[in-house]
Formats: C-alpha cells, sequence, structure tokens
C-alpha cells in the first residue's frame, strides 16, 4: 500500500481527535480525544520509519504508549478524584483555576 | 512475513462469523421458545438482581486496573529485551561489559519493585471484604450511604 | 486490487468511522467501546506496515490496559445513565468546522502531492531490532520510562487511594 494512503489516515485521526477536543466537553471524552491523536502520531512515526528503513521510529512508538498508559492512570485518578470533589465531570463547570 | 498474519486474520474472522452464527441463528432455530417474565432476567438461573446496573463500582477496581496496567507496560518493556538477550549473550560473552544487558534491566525490575512493595505496604492490593453495612479493614468501619454516596464517615 | 489493498480499506475503515463515532455519540460508555475499534485499526494498520511487535503492544497496552482503565473510570464517574451533553457551551461550531475542514484540505493534499516513492520491503520480526536499540541508543530514556512509571504508580495510586477511603473532604 502507497506510503500517502497511511499519511492521510494518521492525519484524520488527528484531526478527528482535535476536533472532539475542541467541541466536546467531558472530560473523560477529551481524554478519549486525546487517545486518538496521540494514535495518530504515533501512526505517522510508524509509517516514516518504513519509508526510511529506520527502526528508530519504532523506538518512539514504544515509548509514545509507555507515555499514554502513564497519562491514562494519573489523568483518570486526577478525575476521579475531582468528580469526588465537586461531583461533576465538565469542564465549563470547573472553573475553580479562573481566578 | 505479511502472510504469516493473514492466518491470525482468518482465525479472527472465522472466530467472528462462527460467534454471531451461534448467538443470531443458531439459537433461533433451535430453541424452544418460551414466554415466561423469568426468561427475560439478567441471570435466570442466579441471583435475582437488584437495583440497575448503573451502580457506581467501588474504588478497589480501578486501583488494581491501574497497578495492572503500569506492570503491564513493565512487561512489555521487558520483551524486546528478552528477545535480543541471548543473541547478544553470545556475541559478548567473556569480554568486559557482557554483564551490561543484565544490570541495566536489573536496575529496570528494581526501581518498578519499588513501587510494588510501596502499593503493597499501603494496602491498596488488599481485597478487604465490603458487607451490606460498610467495609472492615484493620481498623475501622466504613459506613458505606445507600445512595452511593461517597461521603463515609468512620465508626471506628 | 490486490489482498494488501482490501486489508488497508477494511482497517481504515475500523480506524475511522469509530473516531468520528466518537467524536459525535452521545452514550459514553458506546464511546469508550468506539474507541476499541479505532484501538484495532490502528493495531492492523501497525501490522500491515510490518511493524509486529508494536502492533502487539497496541493490543496489550491499549485495549487491554488502558481502555480498561477507561471503562472502569466511567463507570466510577457516572450514577445513572446521564447522556452527556453533545457539545460545549458555546460550541463555536461553523467556524471550527470551516477550519478544520480546511486544515484538513491543506495537510491531505500536501501529503498527497509530495510524491512519496513507495519503498515496500520486506517487514522483519522488530522485537529484537527494538531491543538492540533499548539496550544501546535509547538507554537512557528506558531507564527514565522505569523512574515515570514508578512515579505514576505512587501518584495515582495515592490520588485514588485518598479518594476511596476519605472521600469528599
Amino acid at each position: 500500500m502507497q506510503t500517502q494512503a497511511y499519511l492521510v489516515v494518521a492525519t484524520l485521526i488527528f484531526l478527528i481527535g482535535a476536533m472532539g477536543f475542541l467541541i466536546r466537553r467531558n472530560i473523560l471524552v477529551l481524554f478519549m480525544s486525546i487517545e486518538l491523536m496521540l494514535n495518530g502520531a504515533a501512526m505517522l512515526f510508524v509509517t516514516f520509519s518504513r519509508q526510511l528503513r529506520q527502526m528508530d521510529g519504532h523506538v518512539f512508538v514504544f515509548f509514545i504508549i509507555a507515555l499514554a498508559a502513564a497519562e491514562a492512570a494519573v489523568g483518570l485518578s486526577i478525575l476521579i478524584a475531582i468528580f469526588r470533589l465537586k461531583h461533576r465531570v465538565n469542564v465549563d463547570e470547573l472553573t475553580e483555576l479562573k481566578g | 512475513m505479511l502472510f504469516q498474519y493473514a492466518h491470525a486474520l482468518i482465525g479472527f474472522l472465522f472466530g467472528m462469523v462462527f460467534v454471531a452464527l451461534q448467538v443470531w441463528v443458531l439459537v433461533r432455530l433451535l430453541s424452544p421458545k418460551v414466554k415466561e417474565p423469568m426468561k427475560d432476567s439478567t441471570y435466570e438461573c442466579g441471583e435475582p438482581p437488584v437495583g440497575d446496573a448503573w451502580v457506581r463500582f467501588d474504588m478497589r477496581f480501578y486501583t488494581m486496573a491501574l497497578i495492572f496496567l503500569i506492570f503491564e507496560v513493565e512487561a512489555v518493556f521487558l520483551f524486546p529485551w528478552a528477545a535480543v538477550y541471548n543473541k547478544l549473550m553470545a556475541i559478548t560473552a567473556g569480554k568486559p561489559g557482557a554483564w551490561f544487558p543484565f544490570i541495566e534491566v536489573f536496575l529496570f525490575v528494581v526501581i518498578l519493585a519499588i513501587g510494588l512493595i510501596y502499593v503493597w505496604r499501603k494496602g491498596d492490593m488488599d481485597w478487604v471484604k465490603t458487607t451490606m453495612h460498610g467495609r472492615f479493614d484493620d481498623k475501622h468501619v466504613y459506613h458505606v450511604a445507600d445512595d452511593g454516596n461517597p461521603d463515609k464517615k468512620s465508626v471506628a | 486490487m490486490n489482498w494488501e489493498a482490501v486489508v488497508f480499506w477494511a482497517m481504515a475503515t475500523l480506524v475511522l468511522v469509530p473516531a468520528f463515532a466518537i467524536v459525535f455519540s452521545r452514550n459514553i460508555v458506546h464511546m469508550a467501546f468506539w474507541l476499541l475499534g479505532t484501538l484495532m485499526g490502528v493495531s492492523g494498520l501497525y501490522l500491515l506496515l510490518g511493524a509486529d511487535f508494536l502492533g502487539m503492544t497496541q493490543i496489550f497496552v491499549y485495549i487491554g490496559g488502558i481502555n480498561v482503565l477507561l471503562l472502569f473510570g466511567i463507570m466510577l464517574t457516572r450514577s445513572e445513565p446521564v447522556y452527556v451533553r453533545r457539545l460545549a457551551k458555546r460550541p463555536k461550531l461553523a467556524p471550527g468546522l470551516i477550519i478544520g475542514a480546511f486544515t484538513a484540505f491543506t495537510l491531505v493534499s500536501a501529503l498527497l502531492g509530495a510524491g512519496w516513492r513507495n519503498v515496500p520491503g520486506e517487514p522483519t520480526e522488530t522485537a529484537g531490532i527494538l531491543g538492540a536499540f533499548l539496550l544501546s541508543e535509547y538507554i537512557l530514556p528506558f531507564e527514565i520510562i522505569s523512574v515515570l512509571l514508578l512515579v505514576v504508580l505512587i501518584g495515582a495510586a495515592y490520588i485514588a487511594r485518598r479518594g476511596s477511603r476519605e472521600g469528599a473532604e
């Protein structure tokens, strides 16, 4: 399959994730959008790794996946702590830091 | 190489088609039709379900999943090392620095073992029993309010 | 149309349709399961790209770990099937869509116009190569990742424990 087909798919995943991040307001949905964007970026790495015949892209994606797991663990813990404190998960209503 | 995945893909598709066939087609053809309210309950031969399925989960499930995720990532990181270890040992045997791959991964595992000891000592991995009225651990009984409100009062 | 193209388009559909469904769905549990479709599709595309170990890692860590954690997060923050509000309070949907479509058009046309030479190459087993990289060039990130995971484990367990034992304070 042509390289640009993979590139287009990766770009579209990233853009859909970015769009979701901008128009949705639930933290969990924002979180899923971030996962989509991370997947799109990681797929670009893998595609160029094949195109350039270098394995470094694979190592980067490996670290990206580990970082995504770390982000998921900490992010969801904070989200649950916020929910226990405020009983809401909508970012429009969590304005304590606005000053 | 890519053709090797075709086996997995065919197996996957076969599994999906097989399950779909069983659930949607074979059941329609073979099962006797009995109209009873009991047939529609969640567990026909088990406990009658209480409340609805949207009750909030206990926090311990989340903590377990968290610990599982972290150590799963650790296991995934050990896998490439294990795949290359024997080859590397054969090359560097007897030379200075032959222990280097082992020491590196040993450090990796030890650092994460600190985390394991932490969650173990702090009791995050204890599966304390929950009764109808509260949760018991060494020192306190925590009351769980009926509405699932997270405000729990310690009554010692 | 060869078999590789067929599998590619099937996987691309499996990636993009659920991705749209995540953005526009109303039920948050459905969203988590749609995300599962996207992740499986990305895993399949990794396999097609010759990244066998990454494809498996994607399934293990994302589907087996992160998605499950996400579902627990949903279950812990919902006490009834409240449907999430679809859009932001003042969505500014029209300008957002115009800018998004413009960005997508620019990026996709640039990608398609770049004239990549196709270098298929025979894919090999990548786990061993990855291991050699982790033991030589990327040894420092490898060790830092272990410290990061330690910090994440302790921090997240601490936050979660406070939430479960002391409740809202």
